[in-house]
């Protein structure tokens, strides 16, 4: 008996939305108490995916940020003085607690943000535990972290992050601020504050002392208060390069310390000796993790010109079984954009791309009815001089371009206003060494995209921002150094 | 100077010598092994439920080269495992026959008798399975013994001690002139024996030896060696069959062998098939599992998809 050769239809797997319960409404978190805000705005969060309101959160004023820096202020006295094992005893229940609620947790970010749950699951949540658990190591040994005998935490923290990975940018701005003696007023991204709030609950869970984390949901006149609260002595910021530089100019001339992690496009470099089916891995992953909103992401594809074609048509081989839809199914590979706002300037940056006469192709590929979508989207026939070469575009968006030697693939690598990531695919060891020393980019993956890791330091060159998270060097960001 | 293959045709005279051979075969793109593992990993966890979970049991079942090879195998034991491939589930007749029985060349007629009328296929393996050390004409003898039996498949082993040595026209002659062998009646499956290949830049460039010989299906290991069947050996088998056949025409049929025991495995490796070489590899004639214990995993499960219960090992055959 032979079975007739049918499609293997996977059926719906979606994950259960019944292990996470969102509230109707949420405050502000200051001082150990959810509270309104002193004006009592509000604000909608939506699930981008399906347009449905999943709650309506508190939005922080210049008089709430003012009670949360005091807040913060008040509690930094004795949070500072306590011993690095005390620190590191509450990071580690803290990273516990986030392992043992990570399934509802991944289903909330996935709710609120769009990402595929397969995502949130394998990726966002157990480095957002790991992410506590590293940083709680190193709150009884910061003696020999190489900063000296004793440093010193700088005070308040004032920290804003951007909804592409809302968990995640809040470990790596709450664990090393909270392991080195600081206290941390914190304002999620206006279209992605569940998480955090959820985080508050978790530090309450923790028995973490009033004061020491704040959270403060609201929009950007919310951050710009925040930063420019006088009282607050270290700021950190991980957006777009547009914002980065305003935070700069207003923190310019104080003495606060400052750290800003900003946009990229990430070339991804072909040579003609790479591992081809693992390349087109690395490329899938570099561009369409998170549905290209990742600021290292691998955007610029840089490929070895006697390869193109046969690269290209596995890649659009690859592309065409990428699985779009429902962010909570499993089987789902490509999630929802995460805002109008955001589809918009993707659709805006595409039709530019074509406009200048860019060669676009997408696989076939249906879009939900509601919700923001876009489909995954490759660029050919583009030169250095095309704006989607240039811009970030912050979605699923891969512009391709050649090369014919390895200086030309680092002229070209190197030709950006921005220095976040970079990847090598090659077999050739020497030729991964001696092209990455020479490409300018914070992060240069071989053989390999988006991995990420706690013990490694993550940062940018150029217009990508200063400053390091992660690793020991993320340490000197929040240590009076 | 080797004869040459009809599907090396397309790719020009990479077999016309040692040396060209060889450069063909060391010209083929690299595997990351990292890499590898990672996608055969994250297609690990695809979750295949309801109406595709019941559809994947019963491709996986239909594809079972259901398989006894030990010294003790007797005619009883091979005519009970004639039965049991011919009738699964003997509670359900419903159920998928498998692809075919997998003995040794002397329990050929056996087996052929066992199944006969059911469609299910008798393969034998020979060549001095499963070390392949022997004589050209020793293994050769062990062919023709079983085609003459009867056999409508033989796994031959590849001689990996010359592939190790990089004497890689050995190895192609040898597939040659087994696949002469079985002449028009049985189709050739070659083992590489991947554990013993031990890199998967080895793997590939077996796998597309042996497709340049003229192999019918590649197929990962003879089930007696420490490592067997891996998703990532098998995806990149998959990847090697599916570029074979863009670059030739000729499609070659893929065979993970040892160590799939449980549905769950099966199914991944039916995920790799569906999302690498694609859904035309979807089919008893293009991919098999060589196992003897998956069958009745597979048929629990499937009991437990019809009935809501999960029965236990007691309600499926032993055979």
């Amino acid at each position: 008996l032979i079975i007739m050769a049918s499609v293997f239809e996977y059926a719906p797997a979606p994950e259960s939305r019944s292990v996470v319960d969102i509230a109707p409404s949420y405050g502000l978190f200051i001082d150990g108490e959810f509270t309104d805000a002193a004006d009592g705005r509000v604000f909608k969060s939506i699930s981008p995916s399906t347009e449905e309101v999943l709650s309506e959160v508190a939005q922080a004023g210049e008089a709430d940020v003012d009670r949360a820096v005091k807040a913060a202020r008040k509690a930094f006295e004795k949070w500072s003085a306590l011993p690095g094992s005390e620190h590191a005893k509450y990071l580690f229940r803290i990273a516990r607690i986030i392992q043992e609620r990570s399934r509802e947790l991944a289903v909330l970010e996935t709710l609120d943000n769009g990402k595929p749950i397969k995502e949130t699951r394998d990726a966002d949540l157990p480095l957002v535990a790991a992410h506590f658990f590293y940083y709680a190591g190193w709150a009884d040994k910061l003696d020999h972290a190489g900063f000296g005998a004793d440093p010193k935490p700088l005070g308040v923290a004032g920290q804003v992050i951007p909804w592409n990975f809302p968990l995640l940018m809040l470990a790596w701005k709450i664990a090393p601020a909270l392991a080195t003696g600081n206290t941390v007023v914190l304002k999620p991204a206006e279209t992605t504050p569940l998480s955090a709030l959820f985080f508050a609950d978790i530090c309450r869970q923790a028995g973490l002392p009033k004061g020491v984390v704040n959270i403060l949901p609201g929009y950007g006149d919310t951050g710009a208060a925040l930063v420019a609260h006088e009282d607050v002595n270290k700021v950190a910021f991980t957006g777009s390069t547009a914002v980065g530089k305003e935070i700069a100019r207003t923190v310019a001339g104080t003495r606060k310390k400052l750290t800003l992690e900003l946009g990229g496009k990430g070339a991804n470099i072909v040579f003609d000796d790479a591992p081809i089916d693992q390349a087109v891995e690395g490329i899938v992953t570099g561009i369409f993790f998170n549905q290209g909103q990742v600021c290292c992401a691998g955007s610029r594809l840089l490929v070895q010109e006697s390869i193109q074609d046969e690269l290209l048509e596995s890649l659009k081989r690859r592309l065409s079984t990428l699985r779009l839809g429902d962010p909570l199914d499993k089987n789902t590979d490509i999630g929802a954009i995460n805002s109008a706002e955001q589809l918009a300037r993707i659709t805006a940056l595409t039709e530019q791309g074509e406009a200048e006469g860019a060669e676009r192709w997408s696989p076939a590929c249906e879009l939900p009815s509601s919700g923001y979508w876009f489909a995954p989207t490759l660029f050919t026939n583009i030169t250095q001089a095309h704006t989607i070469a240039r811009d970030e575009i912050f979605g699923p968006v891969l512009s391709v371009l050649t090369f014919r030697t390895p200086e030309e693939a680092v002229a070209k690598a190197n030709n950006t206003q921005y220095g976040l990531s970079a990847g090598i695919w090659t077999e050739k060891g020497s030729r991964i060494l001696a092209v990455a020393n020479k490409l300018r980019a914070g992060v240069v993956w071989s053989n390999t995209f988006n991995k990420f890791d706690p013990t490694s330091p993550f940062g940018g060159y150029k217009e990508s921002g200063f400053g390091r998270e992660g690793g020991r060097h993320g340490l000197e960001a929040y240590l009076d150094v | 100077m080797p004869t040459t293959a009809p599907a090396a045709h397309a790719l020009g005279d990479v077999t016309a010598s040692d040396s060209t051979l060889r450069r063909f075969l060391h010209g083929l793109p690299g595997v990351d092994t990292v890499g590898l593992e990672a996608r055969a990993a994250s297609l690990g966890t695809r979750s295949i439920k309801t109406t595709a979970k019941a559809y994947a049991i019963d491709l996986a079942i239909s594809m079972v080269d259901l398989t006894t090879l030990e010294g003790a195998d007797t005619p009883g034991k091979v005519r009970a495992l004639g039965a049991k491939a011919v009738h699964p589930d003997p509670t359900d007749r419903t159920t998928p026959t498998t692809a075919a029985v997998c003995v040794y060349p002397d329990m050929v007629a056996t087996a052929k008798e066992a199944v006969a009328g059911s469609g299910v296929k008798v393969a034998s393996v020979a060549t001095a399975f499963p070390a392949g050390r022997a004589a050209l004409d020793v293994k050769l003898a062990d062919v023709r013994d079983a085609v003459s039996a009867g056999a409508d498949e033989v796994d031959m082993v590849i001689d990996r001690g010359a592939f190790l040595a990089g004497n890689y026209t050995k190895v192609y002659d040898e597939i040659v002139a087994v696949k002469e062998a079985c002449g028009t009646s049985a189709r050739l499956k070659v083992i590489f024996e991947t554990g013993e290949l031990s890199t998967y830049d080895n793997i590939r460039r077996a796998s597309w030896l042996g497709m340049l010989a003229g192999a019918d299906f590649i197929k990962t290991s003879t089930g007696k060696v420490a490592v067997n069947a891996t998703p990532a050996n098998t995806l990149l088998m998959l990847e090697a069959v599916r570029d074979f056949r863009a670059q030739t025409g000729v499609q070659v049929g893929v065979k993970p062998a040892g160590g799939i025991r449980t549905s769950k495995d099966a199914i991944k490796f039916l995920v790799l098939v569906n999302e690498t070489a694609g859904e035309d590899w979807l089919d008893n004639h293009w991919f098999r599992f060589g196992a003897s214990s998956l069958l009745n995993d597979l048929l629990m499960q499937r009991q437990k998809l019809a009935t809501g219960r999960y029965s236990g090992p007691d309600y499926v055959t032993v055979d």
